[in-house]
Order: structure tokens, then C-alpha cells, then sequence
């Protein structure tokens, strides 16, 4: 017992430099820039543009990948900078050419003899001009004032379109200096990245693999909740709040300044070659931390509940269908040409599947993107009500789902954090339903933009919409805060408050299924095990003590309710819906007919 | 509107207060001077052992009681003038009321032992004793529970989630065998000593000594052996709550004595819950004093009727409590005696690892069912008291057994093991034994 005792912290010792390390590596970059590598990402044209401000930046090596990005884009802003310059209009054409119209009448005609000059960069000009002011020909204006206010605007709008034509945009800039950050690393991740996986990575799993499997001896099977409430990490205390911290940071890097976690991506990138053959993205680091969070939190997980069969397999669930479906299996198509897909992935939670780049990779993949096509629209106009009718919405929500999956597992120690308050579920209805009709309505616009070739669509912009979606919900409401706020709000912050596929997995469930959790006759004793315990927030207790059967459109069915009731009050089934909806009744007292 | 003053805000003064709300506008107010809010006292061992915090344990939010216009007053009722109808409360002084319900509830029972009041001595019952439990945790080595009950085990595992060695000091020779028939109490007992604790059997308390201080040190056994210790949890049963009611025109023996409409002998005050005592017991499997918390509520279901003019006798419906035992979770439904009687026939099934059974008791005239006692695995109420209720024969209730069960999906079925005991028994009226599905959740 003291050996295993002694395993069990040495796990957590091993467990804590193993993290400790992964931490450091994110200041153990050096970088130094090849003006080849810089020659290869944006070719010889564009190259000339920066080679002069870049010059500093490649005869410098550098220790901080903060200064190094910075001068990097400083350099891409002088190389715009001096772009601007050239190919800039003076706006004084506009009244030049004002002064040639007839009648004030708009010619394109004006225009070539305005821009005569044959050079590049009046050529280009020239043909700006041309095509942005296309719609003016022939049109008549009330003086010349006006038409030389309207060609004011036009030239605005040609020198704002210099950079995206001629120079470096705010896109390729992001895109460019991941690329060229990770070339220029030269520090000891890059150059030794199977050592540091096995220091940051193998490593904790090392240690969590001794720290949890002990229990196995130390603990007996059954509910171990003690001092849930005086642990500093699942009671929003000290190491809560740092946990929560790092989770938000980590996600803000991933979303908007991937370049900064290049060390941790250069780690993986073996693991990334091995598997599709391509160099790791800042994404492919998230699936790998990802799928290891839900593997080693699900053995955790596993044994913690291995009392209960239906925790073991559902948590074996999850764990299968991430590690297959999410992780692998994408991966693999990408090795054999194919398009990548999570076949268990669906809209609307996945929101970007009718996105244009993706219908049309698909279609251009002959018979298996035409299935992929088919299989992701079956999911939820055929799979949602059927499964759902049958089982459940936890069919999806804590069988096979990715972040359902993140949740039961990374998540459990911090179920019991969620607002069982009347206020939240409140707000929790308002707000999951309005992103549902978001994700809707931004993908109509979509498909809209996408027959149609239009990108306005009842006077909105579609990309502004889809935009406006993918930062909004997409990376901050389901990322950051999704799963940042798990020490602080409970671990399905984002399952109850945000996801359009649970919206609409719960209006199934909650009007046409056979699922329920039966409330055993009298026997509650109100003691709010379950309603503490639920992660959805729902106030089991607030149910079961009336007799009543819990039907809940955001119930995702993990059945922790059922595991915590010391009274064997609570049971998940799917039965005749005939009774699902019972009159709160308690059985015991044959006084009187007892309707709570 | 009558102005109703409920004392107690336990499940049965709440229940009632909650039931006559529905039912009528009449002014309720109850005082309590325990908490503020009613809290589900079942759930203070969990606040304890850091499963939940105090408010979890609050089965309605605050807004609730305004909402439902249920006015609570947190103060101690000194004493009741009948006659004049009002309350002396220690702050809020008189308070006057057209009807009054008692539900005063329990406290621990002190058999007269020497030492009995020494600091860290103590029951479970209040909020109060939750929290001078915790004040004395950490001065705690070693705790000593006497009596073996609900109350004691959950005191035991409370001391043993923070680590404090656990000794039970149990008069019977197994746990709660004056309730548990033979093979559960020693199902008991053995997953008690199984998680570590130490399980004194046959053995009683004779005194508890000082430690020098004013603070328990040891207690002595009456078999003559010292144990040491800094705390005694005394767990020997509670008793009506009624001392603040001695000398008044109240007829009290142990408890408020009702009849069967929870009439006390004075007009216009009712008791119910732990503090009452029946006449004549309410069934004949049921006892005078009634100190559980589902009849504490059906009493105060009840009462609500009686109070809105809905005159009604309290009838309790079939038997069933339940329970959990460290690990192990109990369920019992209809009548179960801690000893097979002689027109009894049992069947008795036990898990080979000792930790799960069933047992199905049969009147042997008639080959009705009787009861159900269930160790480790969950059987669904409606059922089984359908099953009682309706005089089902042995036959009928072995085939439809495993409708009864209410263990979560994927969970290993066990009636089969009954219905092969059955079947040994009766050759000739065999039960058919029908496969149990696998994947419970692929049933259509």
C-alpha cells in the first residue's frame, strides 16, 4: 500500500516536470531567418520588394520569437509601405480627368488618355482604374464637381487595393510568418523534436499513467467525490484559476497568433509526417493534445467510475471515436490523396461544412467526396431525429462527439461547477437557440453566395456574416471560453450556452424521443447529489423529489446523476414515449392521491 | 386568511407549508431557528466529506419562498401559550396564529453514560452538529461511533474521507441486524471492516472519560476495554424534540401524541414528522414514532389536506426506505423482518463477492409477496409495489422479476440467479428463464 502510495505522487512529481518542460519550450525558439527560405515562401518578386527593410532580420539570430515576429512584420509593412508609394494615385486625377468629360459625361476613354505614360506601374493604374469604374461609362453627372467626387472615391478605393494585388495582405502576413518562423527555427525543439516529445509529452503521460493506475488498489470501486468542494482545482481555487488561465492563453494563441507556439507545433511535426506525410499546422498540435487529453482523462476517468459499466463503455466511447475518427482517419485520407474528413463530425457544429472550399474539394473527389458530401448531410437530416428519437441526444452529445468527448473526460473534475441556478437556464435557452438561428442563417448566406455567385444576400454581406461566425462562435465562444472556462463554469460551458448542434439534438429530445431519466417512485431524499453533479446545470433534484421523470432538451444523457444518487432514485431509459412526460407524482402515502 | 405558524423548517414542516400553498392564501410563516433556508438534512454528511457545499443542499433557491409567498423567520420559539394562541420567540418576541404545526423534529439520544456531555461528544442531526463536527475534525485522531445504524455509518465515512481512524462500539452482533435480516447485517459488517474501519461487535458503552480538559480522551466498554479517542459520535436513535414543550397544557409522552389526523389535544395544533407520536400506529407494520424522512414528508402531504378542509387520515402506503452503506446501497420495499418468520418463504440470493443481493420475501399461505430487500442493486418502486400492492403469486413475480429492476443500462442482471434458485425449489413449476438482452440501450 505505501509503495503504491509513494508510485502514485511520484506520478504526480514526474507528471508536473514533464508539464513544466512543455511550458519552457515555448521560450526555447531561435530563430534565424535564410534569405533562400524567404526567397522560397514568397517568391523572387515579392522578395525584391522587402529585401531591403528584411536585411536586419536576416543577419540577426533570434531568442524570442516575440521580437523576431515583430521585425518580420515590421519589414512586411515598410515592403507595403514603399508598394503604397509607387503604385499609389495622386487623387489630383480626379479632377484632371473631371476637366476631359463632355457634359459631364464619363468616358473610359478619359481615363487612357489620363494614364498615357507606358510604364508598369502606370499600366497597372490604368487598368485599375478601368475595371473599377466600368459602371461609369456613360453616365451623366449634375456638374463636374460631382464627377470628380465620384472619381475621388474611386481612386480611394484602387489604392486601397494595392496591397492585396501587389504586396503583403493581413492574411498572407499571418500565413507567411508561420511558415517562415518555422523555417527560421533552429532552436533544440526544432532540431531535437522525438527528445522533447518524450520530455513534454511522454513524459506526463508517464506520470499521469502512474499517478492514476494506484487507484486501482488504493481506491475501491464507487462514487469518490470526497473533497471535491476542498480541492483548490475543482473548487475554483488557487489552482483552478491557473489552470483556467492557461487554457484561455493557449486557445488565444491558437486562434489568433499561432506563430507564437511554433516550438510546440515543431514538436509534433515528426508525428505529422509519420502519419499524412505533411508538416504539423498549429492545428494538427491541437488534434495531438487534444486526443491525448481525452485518452489519458478517459483512463482517468475509466477508473474512477469503474464501478458503473455504463461510465466504463461510454467513456471507452468517446475515447474510440476521438482517437479514430477525429484524429487518425483524417490524417490517413490526407496520406492517400484523399479529402480529410471527421466522419463523426456534423453541421452545424460543424459550421464551415457547406463552406465553398469544402463543397467544391469534395466534389472534385470523385465517388468519396461525393459520399463524404452525402454522409455529412445524412448525419443530421436522417441521423439526428432517428438516433435521437431512439436513445437520446447522448447518442451524440457523450457517446461520439469531440468536445462532448473533451468534456466527460478533461472536463469531469470540474462537472460540478455548472449554474443549477433558474437565471441560467434561462439565459442557456435564449443563447443556445440564438446560435443556432446564427449558424442557419450564416449558412443559407453561404450556400446562397454559392449557387447564386452573389455575396449579398437581403442586403447582408455572406462573408461578413460567415466571418463574423467563425470569430465569434467559432473561436471564441466554442474554443476560449468553451473550454477555458472549465475550472470556472463547469466543463460544458459551450455543450449548454453555445452549440447549434446540441440546440438542435435538444429539440428532438425534448418533443420527440423515447429517452428519459425515470424518477423512482418516493424514494428521493432531496439531498442534490445529482443536481450538484450535473454538468448541463439541470436541477435533477428539483424533479425527481417530485416524482416527476427528468425530460430536459439539454440533458446529454452522461448519467452521473444516476451514478451519484446514493438512493438508486435515477435511471437513463428510452421506453415507450407514451408516460415519458408523467404527472409529478410520489409513491408511499396512500392517504390521498399526492400530485406535487 | 388564517395566519398558519409552522415550527420547523424540516421535510415536514416544508412539505406542509409547500402543500397548503397550493392549496389555499392563507398567511404561512415558518420558524426555524437552524438555518434560514430549508436545506435537505440527508445531504450533511456530503457537505462534510466535500461532495457538496451548504447550498447545494438547498432544494429550492432563495426566490422560491417569497415567490410562493412563504414568509420564514429564523428564531428560537421559548415557549407556546395555547390558550392565547401566539409564540414567545427569543427575538421576534410574540407572534400570534390560527393554526399551528409542529414539526419540531428530533435530537440525538443520551442514555445517561458518564461523560455523556463532554466537548466532542455529539449526534448527527442539525446544521449545529455538522459544524461543531467539523470544528473538532482537526483535533481528531480517532473517532469512536456508538451504535450501529444509518446515522452511525454515515458518521463512520464522514471521519474516514478526512482520514480520522473510525472504531464502531455495536451493542448487536452484527450492524443493524435489529433491522437487516442475518445475511445483509453481515454483508454489512464485512464491507465496513473491508474499507478499513475497525467494527467492535457485542459491545456497549459504559462511560466516557476526560481527557483533562473538558474534552472526551477515551470511553470504557462495559466488557471492560479503553479505547482512545477525541471524539464520540453518539448514534443510538433519536427522540421527539419536545423539551421546550414540557409544562404546557400539550400532551406529550415521547413525542406530540396525534391521532390519526395529526390532531394534537389542543385545538388548532397539529405535529407531524419525528416529533410525533401516533395513538395507535398508523399500519401494523408501522411504529408510533415515525423518523424517516419520506414519512416525514407524507405526514406533512397529509396535514396540508386536513388544514384546507380536506379532512384526511394519514394511511401510509406499502413500506420502503432506503439507504447506502459506504458502497453499498440499500432498498427495501414492503415488509421485511430482521428475522425469516414462520409463514415466511425466502429467496435469497448473494453475489459471490459478497457486496450485491436479493431477497424476496413470500407469505407462505397464499405464495403472495411480502417484501424485497436489496443490497447493491436497485429495484424500481412502481413495480414492486404493484407487485405487493396487487397480491402477485411466486410465480408471477419470479417471471416478471427483472421488469423490477432499475439498475442503469449495461449493468450485469441477476434475476436469473433467483429463478434458478426457484426453479431448484419447485422442479415440477418450473419458470421460464427468458435471455436478458445484452445491450440494454439497443432495446427497441
Amino acid at each position: 500500500m505505501n509503495s503504491l502510495k509513494a508510485v502514485h505522487k511520484l506520478g504526480l512529481i514526474i507528471f508536473i516536470i514533464g508539464f513544466a518542460l512543455f511550458l519552457s519550450m515555448f521560450f526555447l525558439g531561435e530563430y534565424e531567418l535564410k534569405e533562400d527560405q524567404l526567397i522560397e515562401n514568397i517568391g523572387k518578386d515579392k522578395y525584391e520588394l522587402i529585401q531591403e527593410p528584411i536585411q536586419t532580420v536576416l543577419s540577426t539570430t533570434y531568442n524570442s520569437q516575440f521580437t523576431f515576429i515583430s521585425e518580420l512584420k515590421n519589414a512586411f509593412s515598410a515592403a507595403n509601405d514603399k508598394l503604397k508609394s509607387y503604385y499609389e494615385i495622386s487623387s489630383d486625377k480626379a479632377s484632371e480627368i473631371a476637366a476631359l468629360s463632355e457634359n459631364n459625361t464619363y468616358k473610359a476613354d478619359y481615363i487612357n488618355k489620363s494614364f498615357s505614360e507606358s510604364s508598369e506601374i502606370s499600366d497597372w493604374q490604368l487598368n485599375q482604374m478601368k475595371s473599377y469604374t466600368s459602371w461609369m461609362e456613360g453616365r451623366s453627372y449634375e456638374s463636374k464637381e460631382a464627377l470628380q467626387k465620384e472619381l475621388e472615391g474611386v481612386i480611394a478605393n484602387v489604392n486601397a487595393s494595392i496591397i492585396g494585388n501587389k504586396g503583403f495582405s493581413n492574411e498572407t502576413i499571418k500565413n507567411t510568418t508561420f511558415s517562415l518562423i518555422k523555417k527560421a527555427d533552429v532552436g533544440t525543439v526544432a532540431t531535437n523534436p522525438w527528445m522533447w516529445l518524450f520530455l513534454a509529452i511522454l513524459l506526463p503521460i508517464i506520470g499521469s499513467a502512474l499517478y492514476l493506475l494506484p487507484r486501482l488498489k488504493l481506491q475501491k470501486p464507487g462514487i469518490k467525490n470526497d473533497g471535491t468542494f476542498h480541492n483548490a482545482l475543482k473548487s475554483r481555487g488557487w489552482l483552478g484559476m491557473l489552470v483556467g488561465a492557461f487554457l484561455i492563453t493557449f486557445y488565444i494563441f491558437l486562434y489568433f497568433y499561432p506563430s507564437y507556439m511554433i516550438s510546440w507545433v515543431q514538436m509534433v511535426d515528426p508525428v505529422s509526417l509519420l502519419l499524412s506525410g505533411n508538416p504539423a499546422s498549429q492545428w494538427f498540435l491541437y488534434g495531438f493534445l487534444y486526443t491525448l487529453a481525452i485518452l489519458v482523462m478517459g483512463v482517468r476517468m475509466i477508473l474512477k467510475y469503474r464501478h458503473s459499466k455504463y461510465q466504463m463503455i461510454r467513456t471507452a466511447s468517446v475515447m474510440f471515436f476521438q482517437l479514430g475518427f477525429a484524429f487518425l482517419i483524417p490524417e490517413i485520407l490526407v496520406r492517400l490523396n484523399q479529402p480529410s474528413m471527421d466522419f463523426k463530425n456534423m453541421w452545424p457544429l460543424d459550421y464551415s461544412f457547406f463552406f465553398e472550399y469544402r463543397l467544391d474539394n469534395l466534389l472534385e473527389n470523385g465517388t468519396l467526396g461525393i459520399f463524404m458530401l452525402g454522409w455529412g448531410i445524412a448525419l443530421f437530416v436522417l441521423g439526428v431525429p432517428i438516433f435521437t428519437y431512439l436513445y437520446g441526444k447522448r447518442w451524440y452529445c457523450s457517446w461520439v462527439c469531440g468536445c462532448g468527448g473533451l468534456a466527460e473526460t478533461l472536463g469531469d473534475p470540474y462537472r460540478q461547477l455548472s449554474d443549477k441556478s433558474l437565471k441560467a437556464w434561462k439565459f442557456e435557452r435564449i443563447s443556445i437557440h440564438s446560435v443556432l438561428v446564427f449558424a442557419v442563417v450564416m449558412t443559407i448566406g453561404v450556400l446562397y453566395t454559392y449557387f447564386s455567385g452573389s455575396s449579398t444576400l437581403a442586403g447582408l454581406n455572406t462573408y461578413d456574416i460567415r466571418a463574423a461566425y467563425g470569430f465569434g462562435i467559432g473561436a471564441v465562444f466554442s474554443g476560449v471560453v468553451g473550454t477555458g472556462f472549465y475550472p470556472f463554469m463547469g466543463n460544458r460551458v459551450w455543450c449548454r450556452f453555445g452549440c447549434p448542434l446540441a440546440a438542435y439534438l435538444g429539440l428532438v429530445q425534448r418533443f420527440k424521443s423515447r429517452f428519459r431519466i425515470t424518477t423512482n417512485g418516493g424514494q428521493c431524499i432531496s439531498c442534490g447529489n445529482c443536481s450538484t453533479y450535473c454538468e448541463m446545470g439541470i436541477d435533477v433534484r428539483w424533479y425527481a423529489q417530485r416524482g416527476q421523470n427528468i425530460v430536459r432538451s439539454s440533458c446529454v444523457g452522461c448519467g452521473v446523476c444516476s451514478s451519484v444518487c446514493p438512493r438508486g432514485v435515477l435511471n437513463l431509459e428510452n421506453k415507450d414515449p407514451k408516460g415519458r412526460l408523467n404527472q409529478p407524482s410520489l409513491l408511499g402515502n396512500d392517504s390521498f392521491g399526492v400530485n406535487n | 386568511m388564517r395566519k398558519i405558524v409552522i415550527v420547523g423548517n424540516g421535510i415536514s414542516g416544508i412539505t406542509a407549508a409547500r402543500h397548503i400553498r397550493k392549496l389555499s392564501d392563507d398567511e404561512i410563516l415558518i420558524v426555524s431557528s437552524e438555518t434560514e433556508y430549508f436545506f435537505s438534512r440527508t445531504a450533511l454528511m456530503y457537505i462534510y466529506m466535500g461532495h457538496m457545499k451548504f447550498e447545494h443542499t438547498k432544494p429550492y433557491e432563495d426566490f422560491f419562498w417569497g415567490k410562493n409567498k412563504i414568509d420564514l423567520l429564523q428564531d428560537y420559539v421559548n415557549k407556546i401559550d395555547f390558550e392565547g394562541k401566539s409564540l414567545s420567540t427569543r427575538k421576534s418576541g410574540e407572534i400570534q396564529y390560527d393554526k399551528l404545526i409542529l414539526a419540531v423534529g428530533s435530537k440525538p439520544n443520551k442514555f445517561g453514560w458518564p461523560g455523556q456531555d463532554l466537548e466532542g461528544v455529539q449526534g448527527l442531526y442539525s446544521y449545529q452538529d455538522l459544524k461543531t463536527m467539523e470544528a473538532l475534525s482537526s483535533t481528531t485522531k480517532h473517532a469512536v461511533i456508538v451504535g450501529g445504524g444509518l446515522i452511525g455509518i454515515e458518521m463512520g465515512e464522514m471521519f474516514h474521507s478526512r482520514g480520522i481512524e473510525v472504531t464502531f462500539l455495536v451493542r448487536e452482533s452484527d450492524f443493524w441486524n435489529n433491522v437487516l435480516p442475518p445475511e445483509e447485517a453481515a454483508m454489512v459488517s464485512r464491507h465496513i471492516k473491508s474499507r478499513g474501519f475497525n467494527l467492535i461487535l457485542e459491545s456497549e458503552l459504559e462511560r466516557i472519560n476526560d481527557d483533562g480538559n473538558g474534552r472526551v480522551g477515551s470511553v470504557k466498554t462495559k466488557e471492560g476495554k479503553t479505547i482512545e479517542c477525541q471524539f464520540v459520535g453518539l448514534t443510538v436513535g433519536v427522540s421527539p424534540n419536545v423539551d421546550f414543550l414540557m409544562n404546557s397544557f400539550l400532551d406529550i409522552k415521547r413525542g406530540i401524541k396525534v391521532n390519526e389526523f395529526f390532531e394534537t389535544n389542543m385545538p388548532n395544533v397539529y405535529a407531524i414528522g419525528d416529533c410525533a407520536e401516533f395513538e395507535t400506529a398508523p399500519a401494523s407494520d408501522r411504529k408510533n414514532i415515525e423518523q424517516v424522512w419520506y414519512t416525514g414528508r407524507m405526514h406533512g402531504e397529509t396535514l396540508a389536506q386536513t388544514i384546507c378542509g380536506n379532512k384526511t387520515a394519514y394511511k401510509p402506503g406499502m413500506w420502503f426506505n432506503s439507504a447506502k452503506f459506504l458502497d453499498i446501497e440499500y432498498q427495501v420495499y414492503g415488509q421485511v423482518g430482521n428475522q425469516p418468520m414462520d409463514e415466511e418463504e425466502h429467496i435469497y440470493w448473494e453475489h459471490p463477492k459478497g457486496e450485491k443481493s436479493i431477497r424476496l420475501i413470500f407469505n407462505e399461505s397464499d405464495g403472495t409477496l411480502k417484501g424485497i430487500n436489496l443490497m447493491g442493486i436497485r429495484y424500481r418502486h412502481e413495480v414492486v409495489e404493484k407487485m405487493i400492492r396487487d397480491k402477485w403469486d411466486k410465480k408471477k413475480v419470479m417471471s416478471k422479476l427483472k421488469h423490477a429492476n432499475f439498475d442503469p443500462e449495461f449493468f450485469e442482471r441477476y434475476e436469473e440467479e433467483l429463478i434458478k434458485i426457484y426453479n431448484e425449489r419447485y422442479p415440477d413449476d418450473k419458470v421460464k428463464s427468458s435471455k436478458s438482452k445484452i445491450f440494454g440501450i439497443f432495446n427497441l
